[in-house]
């Protein structure tokens, strides 16, 4: 069995050589020109004049576009529920929505002469007055419409929360505020767009292909079929890059205007401005509970901020309704419409910064009640979901709590918050569960098996750092009994059978699923065309029992090799494809409640005087139904749980209120973690096999890692120092009033 | 593009004749030079290279000082037997800086001559009087967490970032200066930047084409150095507020005291304040307490950075308190 082993990338040798080639990266097509964004200064207003003449007598300007010249373009279809397929205009009116929002576009022949010259377009605006500032205008916060993502309740309410709430006699009512966050992955936002006659070929940086084809579409209202997406290597994107944005757009704009490759990436500081922001929030978290932890309500209201013209709904008040065990249950959401860049889906939406609230608010709810936090966890387990009353289909959250519990020594925690000091260091323990739903979307994949006996699999899935190319090379070697090195796979192209690419934690279980039904259709084909074949030495056998094992297929005592049973009856290769469900053609999904889980364990030292926090060890224990490769895993839920750390002490995009801008717009003060915060960190699964996910036992863990790994963090530094704060991040300043006085 | 021409000097005459050119400026580790030219807050149309001119040199001085070239990197500065041996404080304050791959290629003049990391300074489409004189403070009524709280003005309340040049104000570095004319002159380290006053973008007392030769460190005082950094993370950042001590007792009596902050002013903020207030006084958290009060006298928040001024207190009687009990 390969699936599950630590296999080595199989992409990891071209990667480290440089030879794994991204967006920016392709020269084939002869020398690009370069685009350079110009970006509004204005946070809300409107053009009044544009004069391009000076940037169009730079040296090397090929073309200057603007809202006057820009081609006519599609709009975004509402009705698609997943936004990533819709069309987006650039450069479609004098209007400015946000800061930083393309006004212009310079195509030169470097990339410095497009730069230079995108400082000389001279504008004006008419600026208005816009609302940036997410605390003064939640009061004109709205109730949204639409269904999140199109699948998901904004609010859902069980019982009566405010009579279950009030007659509790442990009642915790807190209000939690998270801030905007980005994305940032370390290959920016990039494309290269070749023209081939009436075709574009488009090498971008994304997660769907599909999603990026159908986009460029639409935008351009042409055939879809027109459009060919290579995207071999992505190098990073959660959520970022689900969709494509104005540097492709206005690439293709460039391209078909001007009959040349043109290349265009975001530079560092436009990523903040021209992708997507995880919204801001504002949480209110209410846990009325029995004086023995048993929680009879909880409530989950959130209110966040959305851009006024395209609206965005974090699902971070779902976070709640597979959590815990309680008969009175609300969740609410409201939007509060700025004037800032677009809200979109940023690692784990809506469990990242839902958990960071809730399991602090539990956290409160077990020193208020003097339990040890895990131990109000377990007592307040569901044994079927709570809101929807069906069954899990394999949880084991309390295993997960048990298990960490036992190997972090957590036994060893201060049971009173701020008892401990080691020197300088106010030493303290904390821990939160983390929970994400498991989705599921169509898929297909095909696995062709050549006369020399290697398997190609192809799918227009993408690896955007996860280990798509090494799991899907485990799935189909599984699946087929061939050795891993004979096992080729191909993604990311269009012309591929069509995935649901990375996103959402579903693109290994998705994927995988795909190629391994089509490697169950290639078997059946082989072993009926050997049945079929007179010079086979399977000829005439019954097939039900044929083992495919080392590259060759066996039933009973008889076995003949693939490549011979290929070479004869199909020289040119066979092929097979397999499909995934949508989550909503599969009873699965009506039946049970799918979710990975997980319980993160950490311990941290706050400065006794500076109250600088420190990570000192981090462990998270997550139960993810089977894993398909222990190495990419583990990779995947470490980076998640340093991102954690970072969203509880460190990340935050700040706006200028006055502009709208975000101000921190570099990696030297957007803060992120540094490899000294995080020295000891760990990650383990649990042996597992989730049959209601899918065949093959698998659920995305991609986002997991992130999800309750901050709050682990928080209950930490509270149980370091007895200072509570709310207000994420945790910088030292909000820990400072409440440090003790100052010691020889 | 933004065309420039480039050369590399063969000698330091040579250099400041070379930097004569209008438009003209030194490159040396270029760590924030070429960061800046990229966002077109730097223009130059012409670099003079001055990396691999001969004054990498660490030397020993007949009087116990040591000088240090003005190229060496601060790499091999900080790791230097000299610079570790006698002056701890500033191996200390030069490792607690950027990162590994940065130190290698930053010079010591290079580092004395970096610009603030204010956001909007970065930022060309925002105010900022030191970038655009007269065009205004973006940082006031802004963000201004980073900003400094001593020293500032209605023009700019910018900091200077380097965690070496705190150092070098407690060990009364001078810096060695070479005119365009070829003469040389020396200037107390705490006296080479400036306060920012109605003229920020005029930031040291270099005269035009003026370079920085080296950088030479008297004899160590007596007592223990240390520096101490504070920041968000762990590593790769700025210091919200960083102190340099130099301090000695006899008897439990503080007989010798210096202190400088970093991250707190548009300068290396050395505290005569805070010295005054130690010297003479007994060894203990009292009287770091109103040492740290007396530095702080005079210092004004912007909203933001207000905890700075507390912050600064805290971390200045800590370093004092580790000083002295060898911590």
């Amino acid at each position: 069995m390969v699936i599950g082993q630590a296999l080595n990338r199989v992409d990891g040798p071209l990667k480290v050589a440089g030879r794994a080639t991204y967006a920016y990266e392709h020269w084939d097509d002869g020398p690009p020109l370069y685009g350079f964004i110009v970006g509004a200064t204005i946070g809300i207003g409107r053009i009044t004049r544009i004069d391009t003449s000076r940037a169009e007598r730079s040296p090397g300007v090929q073309l200057v576009m603007t809202h006057h010249d820009a081609p006519a373009q599609g709009s975004p279809d509402l009705s698609i529920p997943f936004e990533y397929w819709r069309a987006y205009p650039v450069l479609s009116s004098p209007d400015v929505h946000h800061y930083g929002e393309p006004v212009a576009l310079v195509v030169a022949t470097t990339f410095e002469q497009a730069r230079a010259a995108a400082a000389l377009v001279d504008l004006e605006y008419a600026g208005g007055s816009g609302s940036y500032d997410f605390a003064a205008c939640v009061d004109q916060a709205y109730a949204p419409d639409n269904l999140i993502f199109g699948i998901l309740p904004t609010d859902t309410a069980v019982g009566d929360l405010d009579a279950g709430f009030d007659s509790a006699p442990v009642r915790i009512d807190e209000r939690y505020t998270t801030p905007y966050e980005l994305s940032q992955p370390m290959e920016p936002h990039a494309c290269l767009v070749v023209p081939d006659g009436e075709d574009l070929i488009v090498y971008v940086s994304t997660q769907i292909v599909d999603a990026a084809r159908a986009s460029i579409a639409s935008t351009l209202r042409i055939d879809p079929e027109r459009i060919h997406i290579i995207t071999p290597y992505v190098g990073g994107g959660f959520g970022s890059k689900l969709r494509i944005h104005s540097e492709t757009i206005l690439a293709v704009f460039a391209a078909r205007a001007l009959r040349r490759p043109v290349k265009l990436a975001l530079t560092r500081q436009q990523i903040f401005h021209l992708t997507g922001v995880r919204p801001t929030s504002s949480q209110r978290v209410r846990l009325g509970a029995q004086r023995d932890g048993r929680l009879v309500a909880i409530a989950h209201e959130v209110t966040m901020h959305t851009n006024r013209h395209s609206e965005y709904i974090e699902p971070t008040a779902t976070t709640t309704r597979g959590l815990y065990a309680a008969p009175h249950r609300l969740t609410r959401t409201w939007l509060t419409p700025l004037d800032l860049p677009r809200g979109e889906d940023v690692r784990a939406p809506g469990e990242a910064p839902g958990l960071l609230a809730v399991e602090s608010a539990m956290d409160e709810l077990a020193h208020a009640v003097g339990m040890d936090p895990v131990e109000l966890r377990i007592r307040n387990e569901p044994t079927v979901d709570p809101e929807r009353g069906v069954p899990f289909s394999d949880r084991h959250l309390v295993d997960c709590l048990r298990e960490g519990a036992r190997r972090f020594d957590w036994e060893r925690r201060p049971a009173t918050p701020a008892s401990v000091r080691e020197g300088q260091w106010l030493v303290g323990y904390g821990m939160a569960a983390a929970i994400r739903g498991h989705f599921q979307a169509p898929t297909t994949g095909r696995v062709r098996l050549a006369a020399d006996g290697t398997a190609a699999v192809q799918s227009d899935m993408t690896d955007i750092g996860t280990g798509t190319y090494t799991i899907l090379t485990q799935v189909a070697a599984d699946g087929l009994g061939l050795p891993p090195g004979r096992v080729r796979v191909e993604l990311g192209r269009s012309e591929y059978p069509v995935s649901m690419g990375s996103g959402g934690s579903w693109g290994a279980a998705n994927s995988s699923t795909a190629v391994h039904r089509a490697c169950e259709a290639l078997r059946e084909k082989l072993v009926t065309t050997a049945r079929n074949d007179a010079r086979s030495a399977l000829h005439g056998l019954d097939p039900a029992g044929a083992e495919f094992s080392g590259g060759r297929v066996s039933i009973g005592g008889v076995s003949e090799a693939l490549s011979e049973i290929v070479a004869r009856n199909h020289p040119e290769g066979v092929e097979a494809e397999g499909e995934t469900l949508a989550m909503t053609d599969d009873p699965n999904y009506r039946d049970y409640a799918l979710h990975t889980y997980g319980a993160h364990f950490a311990e941290v030292g706050v400065d006794a005087d500076t109250a600088e926090i420190r990570l000192r060890r981090m462990l998270g224990v997550f139960s993810v139904g089977r894993v398909l490769n222990a190495k990419t895993a583990r990779s995947q839920l470490i980076g998640g749980m340093i991102w954690g750390l970072g969203a509880a002490l460190e990340e935050e995009a700040v706006v200028d209120p006055r502009s709208g801008a975000f101000v921190n717009r570099d990696l030297a003060q957007y803060m992120v973690p540094v490899h000294a915060d995080a020295v000891e960190v760990d990650a383990v699964v649990l042996d597992g096999f989730d049959d209601k996910a899918n065949v093959l036992g698998a659920k995305g863990l991609g986002e997991l890692g992130i999800c309750g790994a901050g709050a682990a963090v928080a209950n930490a530094v509270f149980n370091a120092t007895g200072v509570r704060v709310r207000d994420f991040p945790i910088t030292l300043e909000k820990v400072l009033p409440g440090l003790p006085p100052m010691e020889d | 593009m933004r065309s420039f021409t480039y050369e590399r000097a063969t000698d330091a005459r040579a250099a400041v004749a070379a930097v004569s050119r209008p438009g003209a400026k030194f490159i040396s580790g270029g760590t924030n030079l070429l960061d800046l030219m990229k966002l077109e807050v730097e223009r130059p149309s012409h670099l003079v290279d001055i990396s691999r001119l001969p004054l990498r040199g660490i030397e020993e001085l007949p009087d116990g000082g040591v000088r240090i070239g003005a190229q060496a990197a601060n790499s091999d500065t900080a790791a230097d037997v000299l610079v570790r041996s006698r002056y701890p404080v500033l191996s200390q304050a030069l490792v607690a800086g950027a990162s590994g791959q940065l130190r290698n290629k930053a010079s010591i003049g290079g580092n004395l001559l970096q610009r603030t990391r204010c956001p909007y300074f970065y930022d060309t489409a925002a105010d900022c009087n030191k970038r655009e004189p007269s065009s205004g403070c973006s940082a006031i009524g802004g963000f201004n967490r980073i900003h400094a709280i001593l020293g500032a003005s209605g023009a700019c309340i910018a900091t200077h970032p380097s965690d070496m040049a705190v150092a070098m104000a407690v060990l009364g570095a001078h810096v060695e200066l070479l005119g365009a004319d070829g003469s040389a002159r020396r200037v107390a380290v705490t006296d080479f930047h400036r306060l920012p006053g109605d003229t920020p973008h005029v930031e040291t007392v270099l005269e035009p084409r003026e370079m920085i030769t080296g950088v030479v460190l008297p004899p160590p005082p007596p007592g223990r150095q240390l520096y101490r950094k504070v920041r968000d993370r762990a590593s790769y950042e700025f210091a919200l507020v960083s102190v340099a001590v130099i301090v000695a007792t006899e008897r439990g009596v503080i007989s010798g005291a210096r202190v400088a902050f970093g991250g707190v002013a548009h300068k290396p903020w050395r505290s005569v304040e805070a010295e005054a207030a130690l010297i003479g006084r007994p060894a203990a958290m009292a009287t770091y307490r109103v040492a740290a009060e007396a530095a702080m006298r005079g210092a004004v928040g912007q909203g933001q950075n207000d905890f700075k001024i507390e912050l600064a207190v805290r971390t200045l009687c800590r370093t004092l308190a580790d000083a002295i009990q060898g911590r």
